[in-house]
């Protein structure tokens, strides 16, 4: 059942639930985080409105930099700019920041441990029509492999508001990852968010579903199946895929002895591989991977590529029903043994 | 500024040092780089006594001058300088490339005293630099910015976009030093990936460009003091230099580029094993021979 101590938007599963682009929160939470803090500044490649950073370019021009179409130089620019005392986010969309510019967010950024914040919008097939050159699906595999970086995936555009606010607010190399499509909104300002924990949205001892992003609704409304199935679900927002919550992970593991993970990402090097990582050295559990198997993107509109790529609730729901009948089965042959 | 008679002999005497310090060093290592540390030797040396306003003592002071070495593979002359400088004892240089040791293989920022960023993948110490530069230039910070640059990682992409940005940025506070010796790792520069006009191409792309010899302290001083004086442009030095300087059977030869005495056979070179007394030996002998660049 849902977890009243998250205070989850009360219009969760009502069809007037808000849709908002989770970039929308960032541009938000980055003009709060300029006004906040002198040391902020932003820098773009040639894609200032589409990922949000127009307002903060409005209200502190002399803060704001335009690198042009030049990844590359984003990143590099920015790490000497945070040699000198700033706090700098680079904004581009996922695929070509981490994507064409990971050498340079690796020597420049993390290996020197500058707080460069890297925000990758338009991540995941759901970026749409524009296809697959455009659609991300391998940034969170390579942004948490570089040691001192922070990894997170906000669920909806609150949350990206506060992530942008919490990563400013850190001295560490940050990679934020948002969406292009409108998500619903699930949080609220009640809601609790901190870096790297992890929250129970939905409790039950059955399965646990771990998700990141805008998949965090599609776990909801699968827990909300299975409960009528009579399966308690535990739904975890794991907004943070470095550093992960590993308690909180442990423990869903321990309790509910079997998970779904689920991600708009590739399966290899994702969410999926980062909890399977932990579980299997700390409490192995059969799990369930849902994401991207291997594949391109390609175009179309979100809706429906997120239901071709099986990223929906019914996938999450038969995902979890599997598993709990592999926990079952493992039980048994234990038990025979 | 002038340098006198007296200041030539001692930049001459504390470059020759630096540079029995990289054959020290390598020879210790057992690997890095010769030509380019030993080509830079008498640059590094006018920078860090002549140019730079930086204090030993202090290396995070606020307001001293920033060096970005973009081309870190040339780091053993950058920690001899330091170390001759009082950054840190002379002694630490024979841990390069050592487990444990604060001298990397390629410069690591944080582990060093006077290291500003770490360096190695080519290409993109010049935007590193210019971002230093943007905000020393918005917020009217008096420190000026040098970026020691290969001609090598001009074949980097990253290079360019850092060249353009600092045109668009006016950046008049960032000085280039191009360390121009023709050689890379698989030969010649005009052979890998031809540079040339590598002047034309910054000038085209909105730069005051200045030409040197990269041996000659009076050029190398007159040329960073010129670079102050242009407040509308950024300015590159070309300084021209002989990969493997001071060390005869290493100058001009590109196979000395990334390899450390002792460790190759190189056509006219000594026999391996003994290359770095040889070296030394000629080292040595400079320092007794030349007092004066007016001799």
């Amino acid at each position: 059942m849902i977890n009243p101590a998250q205070h989850l938007n009360p219009k969760l599963f009502a069809a007037d639930l808000e849709q908002v682009p989770s970039r929308n929160g960032y541009g938000d939470g980055l003009v709060q985080a300029g006004a906040e803090d002198p040391r902020i500044v932003a820098l773009s490649a040639d894609l200032t409105e589409s990922t949000r950073t127009e307002a903060f370019k409005e209200r502190f021009p002399e803060r704001f930099v335009e690198v042009g179409v030049a990844e590359q130089n984003l990143v590099t620019v920015a790490s000497g700019m945070a040699a000198v005392g700033k706090v700098p986010f680079t904004t581009s969309y996922a695929m070509f920041s981490p994507g064409r510019n990971w050498e340079q967010i690796r020597t420049t950024v993390c290996y020197n441990d500058q707080p460069v914040k890297i925000v990758g919008s338009h991540a995941g097939v759901s970026v749409g029509p524009d296809g697959a050159t455009h659609q991300a699906l391998e940034d969170i595999a390579i942004t948490r492999v570089l040691p001192n970086m922070v990894v997170v995936c906000p669920t909806d555009a609150l949350e990206a508001k506060r992530a942008t606010l919490a990563i400013a607010r850190t001295a560490q190399p940050s990679y934020l990852r948002l969406s292009r499509a409108k998500v619903p909104l699930i949080t609220t300002e009640e809601t609790p968010f901190a870096i790297g924990r992890a929250e129970v949205y939905w409790d039950g001892d059955d399965v646990a579903i771990i998700a990141c992003g805008q998949m965090v609704y599609r776990a909801l409304l699968a827990a909300r199946d299975l409960a009528a199935a009579g399966i308690a679900a535990r739904v975890i927002n794991c907004h943070t895929i470095k550093p992960l919550d590993e308690a909180t992970l442990v423990r869903a593991a321990e309790e509910t002895g079997a998970i779904v993970t689920v991600e708009e990402h590739q399966v290899a090097g994702g969410l999926g591989s980062a909890v399977a990582e932990l579980v299997v050295q700390r409490s192995p559990v059969p799990m369930q991977l849902i994401g991207v198997q291997d594949r391109f993107g390609e175009s179309g509109a979100p809706d429906e590529l997120l239901a071709a790529f099986g990223l929906t609730a019914e996938a999450i729901r038969e995902a979890a029903v599997a598993v709990v009948a592999r926990k079952r089965r493992g039980t048994r042959q234990v038990g025979a043994g | 500024m002038f340098l006198t008679d007296d200041d030539l002999r001692a930049l001459q005497r504390t470059a020759n040092t630096i540079r029995q310090d990289v054959i020290e060093m390598l020879v210790a290592a057992g690997s890095g780089h010769s030509a380019g540390p030993l080509g830079m030797a008498d640059v590094f040396t006018a920078l860090y006594w002549k140019v730079l306003r930086h204090d030993p003592q202090r290396p995070q002071w606020p307001d001293r001058d920033r060096l970005v070495l973009s081309n870190g593979h040339i780091c053993p002359v950058l920690y001899a300088t330091l170390a001759e400088a009082g950054y840190f004892p002379v002694d630490e240089l024979a841990t390069l490339r050592k487990l444990g040791s604060r001298l990397q293989g390629h410069p690591h920022r944080g582990t060093l005293p006077g290291i500003e960023t770490s360096s190695g993948p080519l290409g993109s110490g010049l935007s590193q630099a210019c971002g230093m530069a943007l905000v020393a230039k918005r917020e009217g910070l008096r420190w000026r910015t040098y970026c020691l640059t290969s001609d090598g990682e001009h074949d980097e992409g990253n290079t360019w976009e850092a060249v353009m940005f600092a045109a668009k940025y006016r950046l008049h506070n960032l000085t280039e030093i191009l360390d121009r010796n023709n050689i890379q790792i698989d030969g010649f520069t005009e052979d890998v990936m031809p540079l040339d006009s590598i002047r034309a191409k910054y000038e085209a792309f909105n730069w005051h460009v200045l030409e040197i010899d990269g041996h000659n302290y009076e050029q190398i001083v007159a040329a960073c003091e010129e670079a102050k004086a242009i407040f509308e442009k950024p300015t590159l030095i070309i300084a021209h230099t002989i990969p493997g300087r001071g060390v005869d059977f290493m100058e001009q030869r590109f196979e000395w580029h990334g390899n450390p005495p002792d460790a190759a056979n190189v056509p006219g070179a000594p026999p391996k094993g003994q290359q770095a007394a040889v070296a030394l030996a000629e080292l040595r002998t400079l320092r007794g021979r030349i007092e004066s660049e007016h001799q």
